[in-house]
């Protein structure tokens, strides 16, 4: 099948004070149309970096130094977006509490994304006709219908500051996918709100997406989310993706150290990823060789010289390591 | 309703606040040493006439007194008589009120004019060289005398290049009252000759009150749009693609507006405290120049009467602002 | 030594410490600096109004002495009525801001209400009422500037206390048995300094400008005090023909001013907790 995604050998830096720090380095990943992906890892590994970067939205004091994102066909680098996002690759925020505008009512941020970014709008269309308004409206009334808002007239009237947060963010779901996008990326999308809302929320995303046929690329830090709702797992360590899998794979088989250990700190599914020993290392300083060596319990004079590439020891599953778990398991057998 | 709330607040509060002012304002003139019936007499006045004149005016009575009379006098309306002028200072100060009110509103409009477009460019450009232009011109604009400044611009203008009167505001007499406002009185009449001489009259304390107003809206401007540019639904809205017109001048602009206009609130009540220096200089015949000669004749009751007026404006404005603010921010009403 | 030249990096702040470093020197250096010490008071008849060249740098006055040494002179006066009227207006308005945010008693409400009486009316107009009544000298302009700003730091100080006083190591302090006293000044104080700092130093510079509009009006230092408002005052009658007169001291106060205000912009930047961690 052809990808509708592939990130190749991506290297983003940010300058700052300190100099620059090397945030994603020589990341690869592919997505496949419809599938839903997740994108593990700790806080600073690079994950939200690595959802702008195919966004097209980094920050000023980012910039790419190698590599490339192209999506259905097309290089997303060195060129203007913003046709693109919000058509075919649409966002779901972090944080449904600031990612609206306090002073307009919902209905009129809803009809402000419509207006430029509904699938029946022609390119370089500036204008709004009627006859488009009225079919948004009914398209408006099905999304949030869909994503199971109730009373959606007096919702739209409605000030953000007026709905909770599982309301916001259910908002936030309806605007992604109202553009008939072919890919959605969703950044933490559930880390603010309450425990139990993000599960609904969570298999709501996933309901919806794959019956129109969208791509979903879902960041998170907590892996039972991931096992929840995923097709497929990148786990990524410090600004390179570690493992790669179909998300049965990856939990019943992983083949990287860093990925056992993170399926080892799991007390229960749903819980946070905790307890690996030694610190993520600085991306100014990041250590030669294998990335995650210095916590590695099988790290070797091999790790710790030479660059690690990404093999593909299974079909469909890639890792980047020297010494990968094999399996069925051979000789010594995994960490666990 | 929050914002609705702090305004209903701060409007019960204007009458002790107004209360506690006239105290200050009162102590500071009759229980510091100094003798308004003396001052009141003149110099060559006998013994026999300052009693006169201080039981006329009741002076001689003991300072509680004095004081409860004074502010029930005023919530009757009457501020007591100008010793200076002889009139009612209530009189008196309306008199003089539409000459501020047209110098302030001119200043302030060209400010906001002016100064909203400086600051949304200096902020969208930001670091650039029109930016740091803009930047330097602000800073200097609030650190300037203005009084110093109205001499700079008389010695330019009027001195050097003679485009504009050095002082006063008509030649001769005004039109015709209607509003008070020469420049308007003079257009509702149809007489151009006489409306451009009171623009040209009014051209530089105008100047002079708009530099640093505009200053302090340019600085609150720019800080409240490189503010709003860093919130999280600016972020969302350009993740999502939305024109970057429109979501500058849409939704950061109305972000950053909001805090902007408490600023202009106090910018206008600071525009009748500068009124103060800067119609002395250009001997405007408002309510500055009458605070002066009040404060200089030590007229007791007028510099009371012009003190409670301007506390009564600001805190009006600040109700102003409350409520203008609690229209625009939906979290507010 | 490291911090400073970080914080040096800041160019406004650079540019405010180096505009009150010479202000400072040139009040320190006054008599060494001046071309003519004894022109503060000296009367030179043949010398009036002489434009600015080699022996006048900066033009004479009206009674022939050197602009240049009574800057030099007046910068010393700027410095007294600056740090006297704000430190004073420091010495009451902190501790009332303490008192009323600490406490959640009547008098808290009371003496904010009070705070707003004098904020409900322009600085400036109370200052002049204040000063004209108490006469033209320097020891009043100190005291109207300091009995009209007071307020300022009232509400700084009353706002940062009251949040400050569900912290936790605030608590903390009070359960094991701090006294009121020792807690607002070892523990609350330290925490709002910073905030105490900035506004200080920006209010430097309005007491600078509001005390050389008083000395404009007359209501200053009587003459022959070299005050910079007094100075541009006199200028008046001799324009346009002197303009250096009235140009010179109006720059002193314009760079003076804002070498407190980037001062305070640029301390806030670096000391506000709150921007460095947005930024």
């Amino acid at each position: 099948m052809v990808d509708l995604l592939s990130v190749t050998d991506l290297t983003v830096g940010f300058a700052t004070e300190n100099g620059t720090a090397r945030v994603l380095d020589h990341v690869s990943f592919a997505m496949r149309p419809g599938e839903i992906m997740g994108l593990v890892g700790e806080s600073g590994c690079g994950k939200t970096t690595l959802a702008r970067a195919i966004l097209g939205v980094l920050p000023n004091n980012a910039a790419i130094a190698s590599g490339s994102i192209s999506f259905a066909q097309t290089d997303l680098l060195g060129r203007d977006t913003a046709a693109i996002r919000g058509r075919d690759i649409t966002f779901i925020p972090q944080d449904p509490f600031g990612s609206f505008s306090p002073l307009f009512s919902v209905g009129d941020q809803i009809g402000e994304l419509m207006r430029w970014k509904s699938p029946d709008r022609a390119p370089g269309d500036t204008g709004y006709t009627r006859t488009r308004r009225r079919a948004d409206a009914a398209r408006i009334q099905a999304a949030l219908a869909a994503v199971q808002l109730p009373d959606i007239e007096r919702l739209l009237r409605k000030y953000p500051h007026e709905l909770s947060g599982g309301q916001r963010q259910r908002v936030m779901v309806a605007m992604a996918l109202l553009p008939e996008p072919k890919l959605v990326i969703a950044d933490e999308p559930t880390t603010a709100l309450d425990v139990t809302i993000q599960a609904q929320i969570l298999k709501l995303l996933r309901q919806l997406a794959t019956e129109r046929g969208a791509s979903v690329l879902f960041t998170t830090h907590d892996l039972g989310t991931a096992w929840e709702i995923c097709d497929r797992v990148t786990v990524m360590y410090a600004g390179q993706e570690a493992e790669t899998a179909p998300v049965a794979d990856f939990f019943a088989r992983p083949r990287h150290p860093y990925t056992a250990a993170l399926l080892d700190s799991l007390p229960t599914q749903g819980a946070a990823l905790l307890g690996i020993p030694g610190d993520v290392p600085s991306p100014f300083a990041p250590p030669p060789g294998c990335r995650f060596h210095p916590r590695c319990p099988r790290a070797t004079d091999l790790c710790r010289a030479s660059h690690n590439e990404t093999a593909e020891p299974a079909p469909g599953h890639f890792v980047r390591c020297h010494h990968p778990n094999e399996w069925p398991i051979q000789d010594g057998g995994p960490a666990s | 309703m929050r914002l609705l709330a702090l305004a209903l607040r701060r409007f019960l509060w204007m009458p002790p606040t107004l209360l506690g002012l006239t105290l200050i304002v009162f102590s500071v003139s009759h229980v510091i040493p100094s003798d308004p019936a003396r001052v009141l007499a003149g110099e060559n006045a006998s013994i026999e006439q300052v009693e006169t004149l201080r039981r006329k005016f009741g002076l001689d009575q003991p300072l509680p007194v004095q004081f409860v009379r004074y502010v029930s006098d005023v919530v009757g309306g009457n501020m007591g008589i100008s010793l200076y002028t002889q009139r009612p200072v209530a009189t008196d100060l309306i008199e003089r009120l539409p000459a501020t009110f047209e110098l302030a509103l001119f200043a302030i409009a060209l400010a906001i004019m002016l100064g909203l477009p400086l600051g949304v460019v200096s902020a969208l450009m930001r670091n650039s060289w029109l930016d740091q232009i803009v930047r330097l011109v602000t800073i200097g604009g609030l650190a300037m005398a203005a009084f110093w400044l109205a001499i700079l611009l008389q010695l330019l203008f009027s001195m050097q290049w003679n485009l504009t009167p050095v002082q006063g505001r008509i030649d001769g007499w005004g039109p015709d009252p209607i509003t008070g406002f020469y420049t308007v009185d003079a257009l509702i009449r149809g007489d151009l000759d006489t409306f451009l001489t009171a623009l040209r009259y009014l051209f530089l304390p105008m100047m002079t009150l708009a530099i640093p107003a505009m200053a302090t809206i340019v600085r609150f401007t720019r800080a409240g749009v490189l503010n709003v540019m860093n919130s999280p639904f600016v972020f969302y809205q350009a993740a999502m693609g939305l024109p970057r017109r429109v979501v500058i001048w849409k939704y950061i602009l109305r972000a950053a507006l909001i805090g902007t206009l408490t600023q202009i609130g106090l910018v206008f009540g600071n525009l009748l405290a500068g009124a103060v220096v800067v119609e002395t200089v250009f001997s405007w015949p408002g309510l500055g120049t009458y605070a002066y000669n009040s404060i200089l004749q030590s007229d007791y009751n007028a510099i009371m009467g012009f003190t409670l007026f301007t506390g009564s404006v600001f805190i009006g404005m600040n109700l102003l602002v409350d409520i203008a603010q609690a229209v625009l921010d939906p979290r507010g009403r | 030594m490291k911090t400073l030249l970080r914080l040096f990096r800041d160019r406004a702040l650079l540019a405010g410490f180096v505009l009150i470093s010479l202000l400072v020197l040139a009040a320190i250096f006054a008599t060494p600096l001046s071309n003519f010490p004894d022109h503060v008071s000296g009367f030179d008849p043949a010398h009036r109004l002489k434009p600015p060249g080699a022996t006048f740098w900066l033009g004479t006055d009206r009674m022939g002495a050197d602009l240049y040494s009574r800057l030099l002179f007046g910068a010393r006066l700027t410095i007294l009525i600056s740090i006297s009227a704000t430190g004073v207006a420091v010495l009451i308005g902190v501790p009332m801001g303490l008192i009323a945010g600490y406490f959640d008693r009547w008098y808290s409400d009371l003496l904010m209400r009070i705070s707003d009486v004098f904020l409900a009316v322009p600085q400036i107009v109370l200052a002049i009422a204040i000063a004209q009544t108490l006469g033209p000298a320097i020891q009043n302009v100190i005291l109207a500037l300091s009995a009209t700003y007071w307020p300022f730091w009232a509400r700084i100080v009353y706002a940062e206390t009251r949040s400050l006083r569900n912290e936790v190591f605030i608590e903390a302090a009070i359960a094991m048995g701090a006294s009121p006293l020792r807690v607002m000044v070892l523990h609350v104080l330290p925490s709002i300094a910073s905030s105490i700092i900035v506004r200080t130093t920006i209010g430097m510079g309005a007491t600078i400008l509001a005390a050389a509009s008083l000395g404009f009006l007359g209501l200053g230092a009587p003459p022959p005090t070299p005050e910079w408002g007094r100075m541009i005052a006199e200028s008046r009658e001799f324009l346009p023909q002197a303009w250096w007169y009235a140009t010179a001291p109006g720059i002193a106060i314009l760079l003076v001013v804002m070498g407190f205000n980037l001062l305070g912009d640029g301390l806030r930047d670096a000391l506000d907790p709150r921007i460095r961690r947005g930024g």
